[in-house]
């Protein structure tokens, strides 16, 4: 019985995937099933569907619902300078490399409300790289992308933030980049001189540029191995030879079909260097 | 020994977990053909070292789960701190940074309904020592779908709540004390 009711949910959600990719060419169909599921049972339940089809229904006549749709399928938990070690790796052993180049182009791919991309801002900043630096900033997700270009956050995050950079390494104050009022901290409009928000899907999108350092965090681990080797694909292409990937703190290349592209540069950290062909 | 194991045994602990642990899968011997999945309620900010202690209490190998992890039998797969657990179907560990279940990331509750849709009635669930409610809907998932729900003698456990709530939730649950939820283990599956 159940395992029947299973079934009939999963091949809902498929056709619900397919609507939103003929609709809107928001491509979820290989996501990982599992996390999908979930949301998807969310968003049934939050929204007062009576089943999946029924919200599929939704999706196809009612424009509205495509923003409920990507909130609920794209996760959007981040923190400034979230794992600091990762950051202080960064600050330790890559900005040397970096420091060599007279201009840099940075990827922060899935980035977000922005507080990754506003990290690594400060720390290029504070390593004196910002100047000769170009950030592109890319996500699906046209709120999320908006919210990253404002570059406001509530007053609640800023603690964890700040000890997140202090853990960093972090050479300033990070009350030297925003203003308070209200409930929510101002990120100064300064820090985005050199920075590209885009709209690009690690999915559906093709590289765009020759990189020093993607950073890839928390986005693939949504995606199900055959969708990680496309993605990590377009990193393999738009790193030279010594570029960086920069990937989540569970994430890794063992698994992936370019793992041969990459050596491990710090290994706890999940920095990989690209390998010459 | 690789290919698809013939089932699985999923276990949720948090507060005195590191204990009840190390009572039950130091027992389990080389060759055991089940992969085990272990939630604990951890820090979210700091290292485990759980894998790292386990392996060397262990006859099986034991290690913290990465993303798109492949599953294998006879391995122990600890969820990390501050990322949800989930199944990829029967091949695969997948990880999810979705907010926190009543306020636990990992959740009992999220890898144990996660685990019960890949492997059904293939499936033991066990509910260790903890002092909250979480793995309560997750061992009724399991139970839901013809898995066996086994649940720590709250009698027995460091902290009773978490044991409590799983037998509340599900009153047909096996209750075993530590001793006799590794018989089970051992003889179930050998
Ligand atoms: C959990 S957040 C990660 C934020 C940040 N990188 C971090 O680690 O804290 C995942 C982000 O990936 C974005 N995302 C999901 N699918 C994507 C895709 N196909 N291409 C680009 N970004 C995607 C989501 O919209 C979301 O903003």
């Amino acid at each position: 019985m159940t395992e029947t009711f299973e079934k009939i949910e999963d091949i809902e959600i498929r056709l619900l995937l397919e609507a939103l990719y003929h609709r809107y060419h928001y491509d979820f169909r290989n996501y990982a099933m599992s996390s999908i599921r979930r949301r998807l049972r969310q968003a049934r339940e939050q929204l007062g569907f009576s089943t999946i089809s029924a919200m599929q229904e939704g999706v196809l006549h009612d424009t509205d619902m495509l923003p409920q749709m990507l909130r609920y399928l794209t996760i959007q938990v981040s923190e400034m300078f979230r794992d600091p070690s990762y950051f202080l790796a960064i600050r330790e052993k890559v900005v040397p490399h970096l420091r060599t180049y007279p201009s840099l182009k940075i990827w922060i791919a899935g980035c977000s409300a922005g507080e990754e991309l506003y990290s690594f801002v400060i720390l290029f900043r504070e390593e004196g790289l910002e100047e000769r630096t170009l950030f592109y900033a890319t996500d699906i997700n046209p709120d999320a992308l908006a919210h990253a270009e404002t570059g406001i956050y509530d007053i609640e995050r800023i603690r964890l933030f700040t000890e997140n950079h202090r853990q960093a390494g972090g050479k300033t104050s990070l009350s030297d980049y925003y203003t308070s009022g209200y409930n929510r901290c101002v990120l100064d409009k300064s820090l985005r001189r050199n920075v590209v928000f885009s709209d690009h899907s690690l999915v559906t999108d093709q590289v765009f540029g020759e990189m020093q350092f993607v950073s890839c965090r928390n986005v693939m681990i949504y995606f199900d191995r055959p969708l990680q080797n496309r993605a990590v694909g377009l990193f393999r292409d738009s790193l030279p030879h010594n570029a960086f990937l920069g990937l989540g703190a569970k994430e890794t290349l063992r698994f992936s079909t370019h793992v041969d592209s990459f050596r491990e540069f710090v290994r706890e950290e999940k920095i990989y260097q690209r390998n010459g062909e | 020994m690789r290919g698809t194991p013939k089932g699985a045994v999923i276990i949720g602990a948090s507060a005195g977990a590191l204990e009840a642990l190390s009572s039950i899968l130091p027992a389990l011997p080389a060759g055991y053909p089940l992969p085990i999945f272990v939630i604990v309620h951890l820090p979210p900010n700091k290292r485990s070292v759980l894998a790292e202690i386990f392996n060397i209490k262990c006859r099986l190998r034991a290690i913290e789960a990465e993303d798109k992890e492949p599953v294998e039998p006879g391995v122990i797969y600890f969820a990390p701190p501050n990322y949800h657990l989930l199944l990829e179907g029967r091949s695969n560990i997948a990880l999810s940074g979705e907010e926190a279940v009543l306020f636990s990331r990992p959740s009992i509750d999220v890898a144990f309904e996660s685990a019960s849709e890949a492997w059904g009635d293939r499936l033991t669930g066990i509910v260790l020592t903890g002092a909250n409610h979480d793995g309560a809907r997750g061992l009724q998932a399991i139970g839901r779908s013809g898995g066996t729900m086994i649940v720590q003698d709250p009698a027995s456990a460091y902290a009773q709540a978490m044991p409590e709530a799983a037998m509340l939730a599900s009153p047909n649950a096996h209750v075993f004390t530590l001793p006799e939820i590794s018989s089970y283990l051992l003889s179930n599956f050998q």
